[in-house]
């Protein structure tokens, strides 16, 4: 246990060492708020259901950091751990292979609750934006979309050999769902099509769950199938393929 | 107490290259062993096994009276290693990363003490990446034995490693021997081997060529043991040639180099004597490990050509 505290402490350090991963789960989100917020403002009916633009935006902006930490970070850190030997490194202590993934896996959900904590800090202070009324609902939801992207995370780690390739297949995934999936760009100012395409995008039915425990206080059960069928085919192909060097 | 390392038959390959064939091998607890040979004699796939971090294709391993590819539990606790292509995370500071490494065991020895001795002390708050190859070196040595284990593994420990700390680095593994720890040295530094080491197992493609102690191994050489000196004004060097014990006489750059067996000194300096002809500069010496394997490596090439003119359609093993 004492191991497993200090690695999750020592690696929490370290992500938080690493300028992109922080930059793209602290001060990329908070850079859409306050951008998108200082363009279309928190008026009452700037977005559907008689509830301001940056309020309807919010949970996007959450979901955002999921598929930030699910697709690049995670992938990454395990790369960078595989090629650059540490995990051998790591085979030949008492620790558990479990316990480095695990400490991983703990230190990406922290820094996403982390993440959520100031954006939403940030946007009742800047925007007077509501908070959820159903809070523990929207944790859930929160939990459960990150959980699920952390387990594409490991997925993506386990098959890809190289840091550079992690990197590459990251940014591929990432970048078409960043815009295209209601994170970055509410969906209610899609076309009905792309709407409707969008759903092949794992990171729209985070965004759709998020918002819907948020916004509406309301449980997305075909969203969160997708995400539970997705993250635990991806856990159980990781962890079928996943080698240490 | 049990025997520290046993290997039977092992055998490897990665595809069609044998890494390790039919090696077997018994290190006693308290030794220093060496494994040694050149690039690709398959010393690191032996030491891979050893640690469980690759599985036998075939034969056993048996360290500490454990099995390692079981990952048994206790002995990651009793085992400590110095890995090739090993690192760590490049932003962790050297405190860090003995603190962590700390926390994996239930007794350590006292960090401060380590880095003030292998004046890494100022290097506390350094990141490794920061470190310079030989500071990361030392980083890995510290942490190979931090946990006091009772054997310890060190793949080409030299590697990087100034002048200063490889004399540090033997001082070390000869205080870990005297305190009772196994020490299993992977080098291709023949010089490091001979000093250290009370037995080596020589690998060559994979197999082990021979095994026992160095200073042994040089005594089963046909000419263990060599004379060289300046060759005195109009010095004739072909009679030597039939001195007690010679084997071998030849003249480079003004000077004369004969092999041969035991006495060789003595059958040299009475020849030179009633030669009266007496030399400016008389160096005498035993051969070396390195001279060892290069006869062996010799050898065995010679052999292979045979075998294989013999057996054309054979594939090299």
């Amino acid at each position: 246990m004492k191991a497993f505290l200090t690695l999750t402490w020592t690696e929490t350090k370290l992500f938080l060492r690493e300028p992109m991963a922080t930059f793209f789960t602290v001060a990329f989100p908070l850079l859409l708020l306050f951008a998108f917020g200082a363009i279309f403002g928190n008026g009452p009916g700037s977005a559907p259901g008689e509830v301001g633009y940056t309020t309807y935006a919010l949970p996007g902006y959450v979901a955002l950091t999921i598929g930030s930490l699910g697709l690049l970070g995670l992938p990454t850190a395990l790369a960078v751990y595989r090629d650059q030997g540490i995990l051998r490194r790591f085979r030949v202590t008492p620790l558990r292979p479990a316990a480095v993934l695990g400490a991983q896996a703990v230190v990406h959900l922290a820094m996403l609750i982390a993440s959520t904590l100031l954006l939403t800090g940030a946007a009742l202070w800047v925007f007077r934006v509501p908070l959820p009324e159903r809070l523990l609902l929207t944790l859930g939801a929160l939990l459960l979309a990150g959980l699920s992207f952390l387990a594409v995370g490991f997925l993506l780690g386990a098959v890809l050999p190289t840091v550079r390739a992690a990197q590459a297949v990251g940014n591929a995934l990432f970048f078409p769902m960043l815009f295209l999936s209601g994170a970055a760009i509410p969906q209610f100012l899609f076309p009905e099509w792309l709407k409707t395409t969008s759903l092949a995008l794992p990171l729209t039915h985070a965004a759709r769950l998020l918002q819907a425990a948020w916004l509406q206080g309301q449980w997305n059960g075909s969203s969160s199938l997708v995400l539970v069928g997705m993250g635990v085919a991806c856990a159980g192909v990781g962890a079928y393929v996943f080698r240490w060097t | 107490m049990d025997t520290a390392l046993s290997i039977q038959s092992l055998r490897k390959t990665y595809g069609a290259t044998v890494a390790v064939d039919d090696l077997s091998l018994k290190v006693e607890p308290g030794e220093i062993f060496g494994l040694i040979g050149p690039n690709g004699a398959g010393k690191t796939t032996t030491v891979e096994c050893l640690l469980g971090l690759r599985r036998p294709d075939a034969g056993s391993v048996q360290v500490l009276g454990m099995t390692p590819q079981d990952n048994p539990p206790d002995l990651a606790h009793r085992v400590g290693a110095q890995l090739q292509e090993a690192a760590l995370p490049s932003r962790i500071t050297v405190a860090e990363a003995l603190d962590l490494f700390g926390s994996f065991y239930s007794e350590t020895r006292a960090p401060d003490a380590l880095l003030d001795r292998w004046g890494l002390a100022d290097e506390r708050t350094t990141p490794f990446e920061a470190l310079s190859g030989g500071q990361q070196q030392r980083l890995f040595v510290i942490l190979a034995f931090l946990h006091n284990p009772d054997l310890v593994v060190l793949d080409e420990i030299s590697t990087g490693l100034d002048p200063e700390a490889r004399r540090d680095t033997r001082d070390l593994i000869r205080e870990l021997r005297a305190e009772g720890t196994t020490v299993v040295l992977v080098t291709h530094f023949m010089d490091e081997a001979q000093a250290l080491c009370d037995r080596v197992a020589l690998l060559h493609e994979g197999r082990c060529v021979a095994l026992d102690a160095p200073a042994a191994l040089i005594d089963r050489l046909d000419a263990p043991y060599r004379v060289r000196f300046a060759a005195p004004p109009a010095f004739d060097p072909a009679p030597l040639r039939d001195a007690d014990g010679v084997t071998q006489v030849a003249r480079r750059d003004g000077e004369v180099r004969v092999r041969g067996r035991e006495d060789l000194l003595t059958s040299v300096v009475r020849h030179l004597a009633a030669q009266n002809a007496i030399p400016d500069d008389l160096h005498a010496e035993r051969a070396t490990l390195e001279d060892v394997f290069l006869t062996i490596a010799n050898d065995l090439s010679s052999t292979q050509v045979q075998t294989e003119a013999l057996h054309p359609e054979k594939e090299p093993s």
